[in-house]
């Protein structure tokens, strides 16, 4: 339970680690808070020749409210503790607050990022799925260019991003709390702070209903609705709980996991009304 | 290494390549050479000989290993010793200084709060960073807040009790503090 050698570059500024990235990015591996990486490492599920570590890289560990942009953005060194122990958070981006308490434990959210987590792209980790129910973005950024893509286009699936090898996710940004929009947020796991099972999050407003749903498919999947009522709504999540092709695991079967899309999925639209 | 982690230059470290690295442990100046994979709590209690931090699952799930790095509670198996280079790490000796107990190791003793006491080490210093941001925690945050530990023999009863009476305590301490001032004012 040791990891295997590396190279350890410490990245003092973002050029320094976009750099490295370009010098040898597809043998290196980018360490910000570690919570994900790290445990990978010591189990050697993988085994990098290169680390590049931005965990003391300051200008990449701001997390900045733009009111005009409607933004919060959050850079790829700022870690979870950062954001949710803010005390306006749950004015600026309530569903993230609804859903830190869920992330692993306090003391892992103390170090781990919230850009390490949306690059790891865990199908059951609860900040992509918040990020694909909110319409965020993330930011990507190489020696030779800027780009921003939807939450949406980066998952590609199961730990796979459209991120390429030279990349650094710099930051991800989500939209702060509009007008009229109500939010819910729920999952089922095995034991408190474990991996989803089922993870649900839903932004709903006065004519329209949008259900994210993580754990089941290979990355998040958000669905959007009018406001359907009743047994219209019970058959959108039925519907929608099979389109997801839900799997038997060592976990659960996949008609549990179905029910947990109907369950849940109803749960957290309620929550949200 | 302390001298080039400053200012503006990539600090490179070659795998197998063992550097001196300097962090302060419990208040004191210690160093120790490591090569970049060692993990820092292999580090603290091979390295710097502070034993007192127990090293169980190795990926972050057990909590045994929970240290404070510049007084933030987090996992020391999940992090690189070269990683502690310059920052201020606070293991459970610190909870002790002159052997003399702290009040929330007094507290786990009056409560039976451990019995093998592997986990205990992690569990103190997850509470002590607690306790500073959450002085007044209800039953279901302190449970909340430990669910990032694993205890075999106690059943988590009297560790929810133990924490709860340190705080309790701890305001009621101020709580006497402030009438004393007050009554000297």
């Amino acid at each position: 339970m040791k990891p295997a050698p590396f190279d350890y570059l410490r990245a003092m500024t973002t050029q320094h680690a976009l750099d490295a990235l370009a010098q040898s990015g597809e043998d290196a591996r980018v360490l910000a808070g570690g919570q994900s990486l790290m445990a990978v490492l010591n189990m050697r599920l993988a085994q990098p020749r290169v680390l590049i570590d931005i965990s003391r890289t300051d200008e990449l560990g701001s997390v900045r409210v733009d009111h005009k942009a409607g933004l919060l953005t959050v850079g790829a060194a700022a870690t979870q503790g950062n954001v949710e122990w803010r005390e306006t958070l749950r004015d600026e981006v309530p569903l993230l607050a609804m859903a830190f308490p869920h992330i692993s434990h306090f003391q892992i959210r103390n170090r781990g990022t919230v850009c390490g987590s949306v690059a790891h792209a865990d199908p059951s980790a609860e900040l992509p799925l918040v990020l694909a129910a909110l319409g965020g973005d993330v930011m990507l950024r190489s020696r030779k260019k800027h780009r921003v893509l939807p939450a949406g286009e980066f998952f590609q699936g199961m730990l796979m991003t459209a991120r390429e090898p030279d990349e650094l996710v710099e930051a991800v940004r989500f939209p702060l709390k509009r007008p009229g929009e109500r939010y819910g947020f729920t999952e089922f796991s095995a034991r408190h702070g474990d991996f989803a099972m089922v993870a649900c999050a839903a932004v709903v407003t006065s004519d329209s209903i949008r259900l994210a749903v993580g754990g089941v498919a290979d990355r998040p999947v958000v669905e959007q609705w009018p406001r359907l009522r009743d047994e219209d709504l019970r058959g959108a999540l039925n519907d929608l709980s099979w389109k997801l092709g839900a799997q038997d695991d060592a976990h659960i079967s996949a008609a549990y996991r179905r029910h947990l899309v109907r369950q849940l999925g109803w749960r957290v639209i309620e929550e949200a009304k | 290494m302390s001298n080039t982690s400053n200012g503006n230059v990539m600090h490179v470290m070659r795998q197998g390549e063992r550097q001196c690295v300097t962090l302060t442990l419990n208040g004191r100046e210690r160093s120790g050479y490591c090569e970049p994979r060692e993990l820092l709590s292999d580090f603290i209690r091979q390295e710097l000989g502070a034993t007192g931090t127990h090293v169980g699952c190795e990926h972050g799930v057990c909590g045994a290993c929970t240290v404070h790095v510049d007084g933030v509670a987090g996992r020391s198996c999940l992090m690189l010793a070269v990683q502690a280079d310059g920052r201020r790490i606070d293991t459970v000796e610190g909870l002790a200084p002159d052997m003399q107990l702290g009040d929330l190791q007094q507290a786990f003793q009056r409560h039976h709060a451990l019995q093998c006491g592997f986990c205990t080490a992690g569990i103190l210093m997850s509470c002590a960073d607690y306790l500073q941001r959450v002085p007044d925690p209800s039953e279901a945050q302190v449970r909340d807040m430990l669910s990032g530990h694993l205890c075999r023999c106690t059943g988590y009863t009297p560790i929810v009790a133990a924490v709860l009476d340190v705080a309790a305590r701890r305001r009621q301490g101020e709580a006497a503090s402030e009438t004393v001032e007050a009554a000297h004012a």
